[in-house]
């Protein structure tokens, strides 16, 4: 919301400087944006007397002028055909910025003449194209008076932004209003008289739509002269950023945002019948004033004559029954529009109009009355004319009401003690009615709807700086951790990840629809799409973390970093159900374990699924699984590798799955690097039972553990896992430890067999084994992995 | 003088020189055997004494003992100093090229967005505030109208919200879903679950279709929360100032409540900390200037009536920040876009080391 302070002093009685207006307007609530003074860019430049202008001795074109600034006189070369001895005109120093010509005048000397600043044309100071002669004042003009205030560019342009509750203050009354309450000055009373009419008015008003338009005002004005409006009207407008058009458009904006009413002039000449409110029909079109045409529906208000719809009430007017140059005879609009249908429709038609945007935030429906003989006085005073009565339809809305307010309250809530009879002044200069504990806002505060609103009105006019801090450090503490579990996961999750040499990163909720598909767990998953996505990269729920990372891993790999580490702990959307949302740790490692290095091989080997697998139990292991029990599954997703990936789980549970992906999936995605991943359901992992914070005895045994090496031949599709596993329950109090070291297919061992290497570590618990001992327990790990997987110890 | 006892003057020395002599390990050895080994010389003149009488075996006894401890030692002293030499050759060829680089290891960051979140978590969670969640898919209840926004208010436009199919399961503003475009949608969860007094934070991911300089259609916020029965403007603003200067660690850092307007408080403020803007740098700390960090105000009492509670006997606070834009202040992170993009460059630039977790009692760099 921009205004003047020229402007804002038609409202506001005031000694206050510029300064202490801004601050005063952001204390308030009106937080300034910006302040343009004009008059700063143009200080240098003031009146000065030309006391001697001489021909130039070697350049006939040239004048060697004095110039008497008031402080000092200084020569200056001018080529200006009417520089003469003893005119006033306007002079610039060397150093000042010259707007017109873009540049900052240097001290000079022309053909052997020194030069000390310029005197200036109306094309340099950026007023018009006029160039054929420097300015030249009248003789009456003071010497030394800027030039700004001579030609009333003095006025400092004030931009605030507005919050949406504080529709009054679109206009610049309503600012005024605040300013006053806040000690700024006093209010200066609106002028407003009823205008009598001298005829019926020819265009009548009826409403049908009621709730979107309660209330209307029209009047016929004949015999006006459409012409320019008035120069100090033009600079106002212009210096908010509106563009004078003609004296009736000019002086429905200038009431808009002077008084936050905004009027509609129509061309009476161009109405075919009366004016209806209406609500609009399939099929209505409107070509509007901003050269953009828009179809109505039937939840939109129109004003319409006969003929059809003219404008959408209070968004835009239609060119057909516009103002031009020619109009003669006019009919003035001043009616109520409700906000919701407003904003409802200003949305659906992404219509931003400077009436849309008061009347959606609430215009005072009271002023509508007022507004249309404010609006009358104008156009007589610019354009002339004769009136007709008002013609009117409609009952004022109800906006009267009381709010029950105890004044004690304010401290209460606020913290801040204002005596009631200070309440009681600063509510009524903001035009609260107050009797005794019943408060009645204003009609224009349409926003205040209960006690907590008059604390807030009494609050930010005494201050908040006022308000002293008082520290909460201690009260309703909670005593034990700031974390949920699901918080610390996260962070568990997080810190085993990246000490494992990965990087964390953040990506999107959301990614592209054609992408995601390829990520769905099974062919019957269904995902969750935006109604309204920001674009079709970004229209989908992601359903797993992985496509993100690996489109961030190729993105990197183009940088040039081929080998590295990425992971994300957030959430996935993995059904079309919208409380499906699920915390997954996911990572992907992608390139070689470190690229090529002189320590060998170790160094630049493939990464491969074992790698992603570890990860995977760490963030387990971090997140409180002991992970030594899990099962290995090959049930994981079906976006990943078929023949090289598994699933981590706890009896149904998964907990995580693991390994390559799908080469189709990878070949969608132009991934040609290798690359592994792994994924953890946090949500999965079973809350720990609350055993406190104290831990288990640790049982160290005293006696030495014995280590013995078992190779089989079994089978090639018996997975390792299956081999340890039954070796460890053979004797699960004596059997500390079973390790695979070994897994050989090819020469010696028959095709269709693999041979298994494991080492077993029997720990004693009691006392030392001796030799029959540890050789019985071989003997039952032998027989028992031939029964469970058909294998034969290797000879 | 013996016979016998010149000639083992005489064998002295000429062991002596011969184990001098062996200038490798394999001599000396060999040396070894040809004085004390079971054939050895020395060896030999002791098999010889239980052919003398007792007077003589017993002078010559202990002098060959005597010559045979002698070459013993002479032999352990030759040894060591071939070993020595030995060792010597072998470390002047034992050397290896330092300069090399160790074999790779990585160590991962954390991503500032974390790390804030967790510096946010620890500050708040010193002065007694715990922990809430809500999900990210939200609806219109929850999003909107629980937080006093009503239907067709601009303040709702300003939101920019992502709509997801209706919810057939539900009905009216349950079923409309939505991607919550604030965190103060768990004010009103938390509430609900927990009851009030509450004192509580929230973090997480919001969103807004908007997608400039300063903005992503996806950040995070920083919410927090207390109600109790006396809790006012006072404490809140008491409650900002003691973390901006936590976070910060400015002791001095000055702050200001600037009035403004959120549909769910009532008194609403903007929250500025002071700072200096000098030749286009940004410092924070008490300056000439403002800088807006997050927005405030006393819960609105629609909202606790919204969520079952009386506001005549309950009311609070609730305040609100980007968690992006803080980082960026504290950190110095000039483009909130760059956040999203997983660049391994800016990760190990921005990022923090794992094992450096905030914590209020230790000092971060």
């Amino acid at each position: 919301m921009k205004f003047t302070l020229g402007w804002l002093k038609e409202h506001l009685e005031t000694d206050a400087s510029l300064n202490e207006i801004t601050d005063k307007l952001t204390a308030l609530g009106l937080e300034l944006e910006e302040v343009e003074d004009p008059a700063e860019k143009f200080a240098p430049f003031k009146v000065a007397y030309v006391e001697k202008a001489e021909k130039h001795p070697d350049a006939d074109r040239l004048n060697v002028c004095i110039v008497d600034t008031g402080t000092e006189k200084v020569q200056v070369v001018c080529g200006a055909p009417n520089a003469k001895t003893g005119m006033k005109a306007i002079f610039a120093p060397a150093g000042s910025y010259v707007p017109g010509t873009d540049m900052t005048l240097k001290k000079g000397n022309i053909r052997g003449q020194d030069s000390n600043g310029m005197l200036v044309s109306e094309r340099e100071m950026g007023l018009s194209d006029e160039h054929d002669g420097i300015i030249e004042l009248a003789e009456d003009a003071k010497i030394g008076t800027p030039f700004s205030e001579l030609y009333g560019l003095d006025d400092p342009i004030i931009d605030i932004a507005l919050t949406p509750n504080r529709a009054d203050c679109a206009g610049i009354l309503g600012i005024a209003r605040d300013l006053a309450a806040a000690g700024m000055g006093t209010l200066k009373p609106l002028k407003n008289e009823e205008i009598k009419g001298d005829f019926k008015s020819p265009v009548d008003v009826s409403i049908e739509a009621k709730t979107e338009c309660p209330i209307f005002f029209g009047r016929y004005i004949k015999n006006v002269e459409n012409k320019p409006s008035p120069d100090w009207m033009q600079k106002r407008l212009k210096a908010i950023g509106l563009r004078p058009i003609s004296a009736l458009v000019d002086i429905t904006n200038y009431v808009s945002m002077d008084l936050c009413r905004p009027l509609h002039v129509f061309d009476a000449d161009k109405l075919q019948g009366n004016i209806h409110v209406r609500m609009g029909k399939g099929g209505e079109e409107l070509e509007a004033l901003n050269d953009k045409s828009y179809k109505i529906t039937d939840a939109m208000t129109v004003v319409a004559d006969d003929s059809g719809a003219l404008a959408l009430g209070g968004i835009v007017g239609g060119v057909s029954t516009g103002c031009t140059e020619g109009t003669t005879n006019v009919f003035v609009e001043c009616a109520y529009f409700d906000p919701y249908t407003t904003a409802k429709t200003g949305r659906a038609l992404q219509i931003d109009s400077d009436a849309r945007y008061r009347f959606e935030r609430g215009v005072d429906p009271e002023f509508t009355r007022d507004g249309i003989e404010i609006a009358t006085q104008l156009i007589l005073e610019l354009c002339g004319g004769e009136v007709s009565e008002v013609v009117s339809d409609g009952a004022m809305p109800k906006w009267q009401r009381e709010v029950d307010f105890d004044f004690a309250y304010t401290k209460k809530l606020s913290s801040l003690d204002v005596p009631e009879k200070r309440q009681t002044e600063i509510l009524e200069s903001l035009g609260f009615g107050v009797k005794g504990n019943k408060i009645s806002p204003p009609s224009w505060r349409g926003d205040i709807d209960g006690k907590a609103d008059i604390v807030e009105e009494v609050v930010r006019v005494v201050g908040y700086d006022k308000i002293e801090a008082v520290s909460v450090r201690s009260a309703q503490a909670v005593s034990g951790s700031a974390e949920t579990l699901e918080a610390s996961r996260k962070r568990k999750a997080r810190g085993a990840l990246s000490t494992r040499g990965m990087y964390e990163c953040v990506t999107y909720s959301f990614l592209n629809k054609e992408l995601a598909e390829n990520f769905k767990t099974n062919d019957k998953q269904e995902l969750l799409t935006l109604q309204n996505p920001i674009s079709n990269d970004l229209n989908q729920m992601r359903p797993s973390i992985v496509p993100n990372l690996i489109q961030a891993a190729q993105n990197n790999a183009d940088r040039g970093n081929v080998n590295n580490g990425l992971f994300e702990v957030g959430p996935i959307f993995p059904s079309a159900k919208p409380d499906a949302q699920l915390s997954v740790a996911t990572g992907i490692r992608f390139g070689t374990k470190a690229g090529k290095h002189w320590s060998g091989a170790e160094a630049n080997r493939n990464l491969d699924i074992y790698d992603a697998k570890a990860d995977a139990i760490a963030a387990l292991e971090a997140v409180g699984v002991s992970t030594g029990n899990l099962q290995v599954s090959r049930e994981a997703a079906g976006y990943y590798h078929p023949g090289r990936s598994g699933a981590l789980k706890q009896g149904k549970n998964i907990l995580a799955q693991f390994g390559e992906f799908h080469p189709a999936v990878l070949e969608e995605m132009d991934v040609k690097a290798n690359i592994v991943g792994f994924e953890v359901f946090l949500d999965n992992v079973p809350a720990g039972k609350n055993k406190g914070f104290s831990r288990p005895l640790l049982k160290a045994s005293q006696f030495q553990p014995v280590s013995r090496d078992f190779a089989f031949i079994v089978d090639e599709h018996v997975e390792a896992d299956a081999i340890a596993r039954t070796t460890k329950n053979v004797d699960r109090q004596l059997i500390a430890a079973v390790e695979v070291f070994d897994v050989y297919q090819g020469k010696g061992v028959d095709e269709g067999k693999k041979s298994v290497a494991i080492k077993v570590v029997i720990q004693p618990v009691k006392q030392t084994l001796t030799d029959a001992e540890i050789e019985s327990i071989s003997q039952k790990i032998i027989g028992t992995v031939s029964d469970k997987t058909g294998a034969t110890l290797r000879g | 003088m013996s016979d016998m006892t010149a000639n083992i003057a005489q064998l002295k020395d000429e062991l002596s020189s011969m184990v001098e002599a062996a200038n490798d390990l394999d001599s000396l050895e060999s040396a070894r055997v040809q004085v004390l080994g079971k054939k050895g010389r020395i060896t030999g003149l002791m098999k010889t004494l239980g052919q003398m009488d007792p007077e003589e075996r017993k002078t010559t006894g202990a002098a060959l003992n005597v010559l045979k401890d002698e070459i013993a030692d002479l032999i352990a002293t030759q040894e060591r100093a071939l070993k020595r030499q030995v060792l010597e050759e072998r470390l002047a060829n034992e050397t290896m090229d330092v300069s090399l680089s160790p074999r790779p290891e990585t160590r991962g960051t954390i991503h500032p967005i974390s790390q804030t979140m967790e510096e946010l978590i620890s500050i708040f969670a010193s002065m007694g505030f715990s922990i809430s969640e809500g999900p990210d898919i939200e609806d219109d209840w929850h999003n909107f109208t629980a937080l006093n926004f009503p239907p067709g208010h601009p303040a709702r436009e300003m939101h920019d919200t992502f709509y997801l199919p209706d919810d057939p399961d539900e009905t009216g503003e349950a079923s409309k879903k939505l991607l919550r475009t604030h965190t103060s949608t768990v004010q009103i969860r938390a509430m609900k679950d927990q009851g009030v007094p509450i004192k509580t934070i929230v973090m997480g991911r919001t969103y807004r279709s908007d997608y400039d300089i300063t903005h992503t259609p996806m950040f995070h916020q920083c919410e927090g929360l207390y109600i109790d029965k006396n809790v006012n403007m006072g404490h809140l603003k008491g409650c900002v100032l003691d973390f901006a200067r936590a976070y910060f660690d400015i002791d001095d850092l000055p702050l200001q409540f600037r009035p403004s307007f959120f549909p769910f408080t009532e008194p609403s403020a903007e929250i500025d900390i002071g700072c200096s803007r000098k030749d286009g740098g940004l410092k924070i700390g008490a300056g000439e200037d403002w800088l807006e960090i997050g927005g405030c105000g006393m819960v609105h009492p629609n909202v606790i009536k919204n969520c079952g509670f009386d506001p005549d006997e309950y009311q609070g606070f609730a305040f609100g920040m980007g968690v992006e834009r803080m980082a960026m202040l504290k950190y110095g992170i000039p483009d909130l876009r760059t956040f999203f993009e997983s660049d391994v460059r800016w990760l190990e630039h921005y990022g923090f080391d794992p094992l450096d977790r905030p914590n209020r009692a230790t000092k971060s760099k």
